[in-house]
């Protein structure tokens, strides 16, 4: 027995060492991070321990910006990205021909690499002397004038980064709910038809509290995911995103932690953890909501 | 409401390419329900009775023929606007609504003119909930049910928008045995008390039997025989029917009749038949034997067994077609069996005679 | 009652709305297929003819493969290849290693504490990357790992979620396996690698499969970690060539290089296309 118990820890061995070197550890070591002042990175000492790290944070005008972007962009990206995905599983859970073909090709854009296509998005909406680029093109033919999307005015990079951001996460969502949708027991749709129910009825009473478990995990990780935005940033406007005034909160603690403005992981520190309890609180707060909407069988 | 089927024929495309022949699911298939009557489509599964039941709810189309209610063709009537009530096998309750949400649902997708207050849906979802004593349980979520109050929370849903006809799919198929004996009662009660013209599909024959005021044999898409229970057990139209009903399930012979007697082995067993001579199919119910010392029909006797009012002779012979030969006679006859042989009456009702090839009954 | 009236207008509205849905699922089809396309279109197109371009064709059959030479020549793609390569094949390996072992662990031994690492293990899926990634870029400064492969693969390796799914999927192998192998006098290690490995082959291909592709497109650890463009990564690569490769305009050229990037994975979804699907829909998430 005792030979047992050796036995089952060695063969675990492997993953504690990894997980507890780049996990556990360092998620200890953030905290104590970000209440160690004036931490020098040269000399690994510190001036002392307090709040100072976070009151900084907070103030820095970067670090709000970079707050009030990532919120527009879940404000924006996860409810629009969640009901275009409902929309789009429901019309493909409907129809029999050509279901597997649009299957695979919705899913493509999560197989790629963020910042390739990040790249191919950035010519489609740039403005260079030599184009307006395809975008403001088709925007023209409705009397639009052109806008440079990614070098322009706030609200259109905000605009491109929150398409961006919506391409980017389609595929996830839409695979989860076709394959929600289609665990619904097709008798309740045949019992709602012998009774006359009209598709927007048998929709909103039937499939939507049906699937509403997926469609409150995927309103929570899309939250989450959205919080994290940074490599979709970067893919449409470089790495120096203050300057485009387009960083996000993640894109915040990597440029403190290392680039232009780096060098000061107590500041990173702390504004993960403050990101970190952000998520927990929206999290939180979509739980309780949920109580009241989801039913779950 | 009277229904129709005229020549009704279901056929679905086959699923194996290199065979591109289809799939009969119901072949010409003719019926009249009278109005108010309880119909009982019997058959092993695949025989096409969930088909013809699906057909009637309009849920699929018939590939052929016309359904009719009443005198309106109703063949290419879309489901949602033929006003039938279905109660699905399992029956599809919606696990987020309560009872009474469940109940009201159909009437809440009536519009316009047919549009009713929310008053009077509750007093119709509860003079339904009372018609099928569920009107304690109108706030439980059907998790919080057991199978049989699901099954009347499912009726009471197909009932409550007074539909042309009532369809039941399997009903009592989910239940527990006791269960299955109350619930029969139950639907046939339900069914006297609103006089809704109703069908339902089974497999089981006792359930078909007992409340059914027509049943409707099937097999391989194809009726065998429609008639009243008793009639169809008695009077069998084919082999397949009369080897379908009954329980223990009747014993099969090869026989042969010569000059207007039917032989089986050597032994007359039946005279004055006025049937061709040849070679036939003989079934005889385990009813059907008396027990008779100087019978005319003596089968080697394997074992008894004891049921308490009647008791079960297994006899086997060499001409029977199955394993052994099961006779249920009274409790007294135990008295007159000894040795290794036993000999029976057999009473002339209970013997059917059929044709080699096609199975038809000739007597 | 009209009955051929509801009929008609019955099959009027499920036709209309038929189409409906079809225009609607192809409208998304293009909007998820054009970057693709121009992506590829653009790749082919020469400087010159792109640059002409005020209003960008849609087609054109003037093309040339001048863009991918010069993406393998101009800057150091084959050298981002590599690298990532090597990073994808050392982390997946090393990662199947470690689940592996875990999974076993947890699913066939009997061990004190058992329960209990295992919850703690499923408590680590909580942990988000970015507070972690802070501590883990100062450990590999520390250590001088920077612009090493061992940086770069190291702290990339354990994943929770894959222990949890494989763990799953060993614990629905039947017991009397085992006991039947132990009778025969078969060791624990050769039943891991004879019986379970190959019953379990299908999850473990998608968790091989799943790593390789988050791998591939992994930016922000090796955007940390590397400096020096001879250990860049196809992502970081991308950024770099953006900034500074090319010259900043050659647009045809920067996406020779991305088709380049992009075709591997996608020859790779195209090949495991349900087992991937199958795979993200039990619980995968992108970042």
């Amino acid at each position: 027995m005792k030979n047992n118990n050796l036995k089952g820890w060695l063969y675990l061995l492997p993953a504690i060492l990894f997980l507890g070197a780049f996990l556990v550890y360092p998620l200890i070591d953030v905290l104590i991070y970000s209440f160690e002042e004036s931490f020098n990175f040269a000399s690994q000492s510190s001036t002392g321990i307090g709040g100072f790290n976070y009151s900084y944070v907070l103030h820095d005008p970067y670090f709000l910006k970079a707050l009030r972007n990532t919120f527009i962009l879940v404000a924006v990206t996860v409810p629009l990205s969640t009901m275009i995905a409902l929309f789009i599983s429901v019309a493909l859970s409907s129809v029999k021909k050509l279901r597997e073909l649009f299957q695979t090709v919705y899913f493509l854009p999560y197989v790629t690499n963020t910042l390739a296509v990040g790249l191919v998005f950035m010519i489609l909406f740039k403005q260079t002397p030599y184009s307006d680029g395809l975008i403001n093109v088709i925007l023209g033919v409705f009397g639009m004038s052109p806008v440079d999307f990614i070098g322009g005015p706030y609200w259109a990079k905000m605009l491109v980064l929150c398409v961006y951001t919506v391409w980017i996460v389609m595929p996830f969502k839409i695979l989860i709910l076709t394959g929600s949708l289609a665990s619904v027991d097709n008798t309740y749709y045949n019992a709602a038809k012998v009774d006359g129910t009209s598709r927007f009825r048998v929709f909103r009473r039937i499939t939507l509290p049906m699937i509403s478990p997926t469609l409150f995990y995927l309103i929570i990780t899309g939250f989450i995911g959205a919080f994290k935005a940074y490599s979709d940033a970067v893919a449409l406007f470089g790495t120096q995103l203050n300057a485009a005034e387009m960083n996000t909160i993640v894109g915040y603690i990597y440029d403190m932690l290392y680039g232009s403005s780096g060098g000061y992981p107590s500041y990173a520190s702390a504004a993960a953890i403050i990101l970190f309890c952000i998520v927990l609180t929206i999290t939180c707060i979509n739980l309780l909501v949920s109580k009241k909407h989801v039913h779950y069988s | 409401m009277k229904v129709t089927l005229q020549n009704v024929t279901k056929k679905y495309p086959s699923r194996n390419k290199k065979q591109p022949s289809e799939v009969i699911a119901v072949k010409d298939f003719s019926l009249e329900i009278e109005d108010g009557a309880l119909i009982g489509l019997l058959g092993p599964s695949g025989c096409g009775k969930s088909t013809t039941l699906n057909l009637l709810s309009g849920l699929q189309k018939p590939t052929e023929g016309r359904i009719f209610f009443g005198e309106d063709d109703v063949t290419d009537l879309p489901a949602e606007n033929r006003g039938v009530g279905l109660v699905f096998q399992n029956y599809a309750l919606y696990p987020h609504l309560t009872v009474k949400q469940n109940i009201t649902f159909p009437l809440e997708n009536r519009r316009g003119k047919d549009k009713l207050t929310r008053k009077q849906m509750d007093e119709m979802a509860l003079e339904t909930a009372r018609l099928v004593q569920i009107d304690q349980l109108m706030d439980r979520k059907p998790s919080e049910l057991s199978g049989g109050q699901q099954q009347r929370v499912a009726i009471a849903r197909a009932l409550v928008k007074k539909p042309r006809i009532l369809l039941l799919d399997e009903p009592l198929s989910n239940l527990d045995a006791r269960l299955r004996l109350q619930t029969r009662e139950e639907i046939r009660r339900i069914q006297r008390s609103t006089g809704v013209t109703t069908v339902f599909v089974t497999h089981d024959q006792d359930e078909a039997m007992s409340i059914s005021d027509l049943i409707v044999v099937m097999k391989d898409g194809v009726v065998h025989q429609i008639g009243k229970p008793q009639e169809v057990y008695d009077q069998p139209a084919d082999l397949f029917v009369a080897k379908f009903l009954g329980t223990p399930p009747i014993n099969m012979f090869d026989g042969n009749v010569r000059d207007g007697v039917l032989y089986i082995g050597e032994q007359a067993v039946q005279r004055q038949l006025s049937l061709p001579d040849g070679k036939v199919d003989v079934a005889i119910r385990p009813e059907g034997f008396t027990v008779n010392n100087s019978g005319a029909f003596t089968c080697d006797l394997d074992r008894i067994e004891v049921m308490g009012r009647d008791i079960s002779i297994v006899s086997t012979h060499p001409d029977s077609l199955g394993e052994c030969i099961r006779s249920i006679v009274s409790a007294d006859s135990i008295k007159e069996l000894s040795g290794a042989k036993v000999s029976f009456d057999l009473k002339p009702s209970k013997v059917h005679i059929f044709e080699k090839d096609s199975g038809k009954r000739l007597y | 009652m009209d009955f051929d009236k509801i009929e008609k207008t019955a099959r009027y509205k499920r036709r209309a709305l038929n189409t409906l849905i079809y225009v609607f699922l192809g409208i998304w089809a293009l909007i998820v297929l054009f970057p693709f396309y121009w992506m590829v279109l653009t790749s082919l197109k020469s400087y010159g003819s792109y640059n002409a371009e005020w209003i960008p064709k849609l087609f054109t059959l003037d093309l040339t493969l001048e863009n991918y030479f010069s993406a393998f020549t101009a800057v150091p793609l084959a050298k981002y290849f590599l690298n990532t390569v090597i990073f994808t094949l050392g982390t997946t390996a090393l990662m199947l290693a470690v689940t592996v072992l875990a999974a076993f662990a947890f699913s066939r031994l009997e061990f004190r504490g058992k329960n209990l690492a295992f919850t703690l293990f499923l408590s680590l899926m909580m942990i988000p990357g970015e507070l972690v990634v802070i501590t883990n870029y100062v450990t590999a400064t520390n250590l001088e790992l920077r612009n090493t492969f061992t940086g770069l693969i190291l702290p990339s390796v354990a994943s929770v979620f894959y222990i949890y799914l494989l763990k799953e999927n060993f614990s629905q192998i039947p017991d009397e396996l085992y006991y039947a192998a132990k009778v025969d006098g078969t060791g624990d290690l050769k039943y891991l690698f004879k019986v379970m490995i190959p019953i379990c082959k299908p999850t473990i291909i998608t968790v091989t499969i799943l790593k390789v592709i988050e791998c591939w497109n992994s930016y922000v650890w090796p955007r940390l970690v590397t400096d020096e463009q001879a250990y860049f990564l196809v992502s970081n690569g991308i950024q770099e060539i953006r900034e500074n490769g090319f010259g900043r305009d050659n647009i045809p050229a920067m996406m020779a290089a991305v088709v380049v990037i992009s075709v591997p994975l996608i020859i790779l979804f195209l090949i495991f296309r349900r087992r991937i699907m199958a795979g993200v829909a039990r619980g995968g998430m992108k970042g």
